[in-house]
């Protein structure tokens, strides 16, 4: 109960900080209007592309790819623009499970916003039919949702590591890759419309990974937060 | 830790790969058609894997371990574990690519278990780039530890269960029948299983020799 406490207590403070200079959720999201926009000049830069056979697995692809590397900005965020002395109060006052799934459940809702966001830029932008909406946009929020429970203990990892943007990446990378061929293979079923029931299994496998990734840095967390 | 200070072991595994070796390229194997006689490899491709589960795991333990008392030498033991399994990942990907040359007609076919392979080799190179990040050495210890329990489910997941979940030309996966199965006999059996053990020892043995190497750096640079 005390758990709960705490995590709503600093959850809440996650929201006020965020509200207050916007900084995190404006900046993201100008990365990816900015990132869609170039990838919509880059594309036109080729007639005849959008009525090309290939189109609707581009589309899904790189939808993707620009939300993989926008939550690797957003989150990276998340432990590095918190000063030492301040995580050293948050550690005086709160258990560092507190800590760090406080962060998770934050990052959880931004990233689910901006991509929910994204995907309405994106459509704007790159028009496509997509055979099961509601699946689709499930899909988006079950990889907004792997994105930052995966990507907020890593860059918990790399923000003690010296918190540079390389070893984020070198350290996310291998870990985000079976999510995102997860997800890419479960929006392309829901774009063409297939059956639900196939997808079923590669969902269950990526709730899977996210309560072994949420498991391991509840057990883990703990020894980093020390110095 | 008194055990890998030990002999009987290491000249166990020694006789029992020497039996593997004239025993697997001896022995009566199935004829079964593509495979052929390339069944073989199946005595050198898969212990090679098994010995870097066992390294691996070993190196789990330990870094479970190092987080609990903090005692260097269990970090050395981890590290060197890793390093092990690193090199075994190393051999079980190239003896897999020259049975997939002979088999499936390319050295790379883009395989799910191929690809996944690959990605969680880049988890343990990942590992290694870590620790070389970190200069204090506590800390090192402690982040590469967090590092290293936080890839191991992961690489698991990678391995053993996303291969599984779609086609592929591996057996065991993708709805193949296990290898084991239908392909193996009795005669292998008596075979493979010996040399899981032994390589595995063998593993164990270089680990522990380089963490013996890594342990008397250590105390030449502390400081009486």
């Amino acid at each position: 109960m005390q758990l709960f406490n705490q995590t709503w207590v600093l959850f809440k403070k996650e929201i006020v900080l965020e509200w207050r200079s916007k900084y995190a959720f404006n900046g993201v999201l100008l990365y990816v209007v900015s990132t869609v926009f170039i990838c919509y000049i880059s594309f036109n830069l080729n007639p005849g592309f959008s009525g090309s056979k290939s189109y609707p697995v581009v589309w899904n692809v790189l939808f993707w790819i620009i939300m993989l590397f926008a939550s690797v900005n957003a989150i990276a965020k998340s432990f590095m623009q918190e000063s030492k002395s301040r995580l050293l109060y948050y550690y005086s006052i709160a258990s560092p499970q507190a800590i760090i799934l406080s962060k998770t459940i934050y990052n959880i809702l931004l990233m689910s916003l901006l991509s929910i966001l994204a995907l309405l830029v994106y459509l704007l932008f790159f028009t496509n039919t997509i055979g099961d909406p509601l699946f689709y946009f499930l899909t988006v929020l079950l990889g907004s949702i792997s994105f930052s429970t995966v990507f907020t203990m890593i860059s918990a990892i790399a923000s003690k590591a010296g918190n540079n943007g390389t070893l984020m990446a070198i350290l996310s990378f291998p870990v985000i890759i079976p999510v995102i061929l997860l997800l890419i293979r479960l929006s392309k079923n829901a774009m063409d419309g297939i059956e639900r029931s196939f997808s079923y299994s590669n969902m269950g496998v990526l709730l899977a990974i996210n309560v072994i990734v949420i498991a391991t840095a509840l057990l883990l967390f703990p020894f980093l937060w020390r110095d | 830790m008194k055990f890998i200070y030990q002999t009987w072991w290491k000249v166990l595994a020694v006789l029992i790969i020497l039996y593997t070796l004239i025993a697997g390229f001896l022995f009566g194997v199935p004829t079964l058609p593509i495979l052929h006689e390339t069944i073989r490899n199946t005595y050198f491709h898969v212990p090679m894997w098994i010995a870097m589960f066992t390294v691996f795991t070993i190196s789990v333990v330990y870094s479970v371990l190092y987080l609990n008392t903090g005692k260097e030498e269990y970090d050395l033991v981890a590290v060197e574990c890793v390093n092990t399994g690193t090199f075994f990942y190393v051999l079980g990907l190239i003896t897999g690519m020259m049975w997939a040359k002979f088999t499936w007609g390319a050295f790379w076919s883009n395989d799910p278990k191929q690809n996944s392979a690959a990605i969680a080799f880049l988890l343990y190179c990942a590992y290694a780039v870590l620790r070389n990040s970190i200069d204090e050495e506590q800390k090192r210890a402690k982040i590469s530890a967090i590092y290293n329990i936080f890839a191991f489910p992961i690489m698991v997941v990678l391995i053993m269960v996303l291969p599984r979940m779609t086609d592929s030309l591996h057996p065991g996966n993708g709805g193949n029948p296990a290898f084991g199965k239908l392909d193996m006999d009795n005669r292998m059996r008596v075979v493979l299983y010996p040399a899981f053990i032994a390589w595995s020892a063998i593993a164990v043995w270089i680990a522990s020799l380089r963490y013996r190497i890594r342990l008397i750096e250590y105390k030449r640079n502390e400081i009486n």
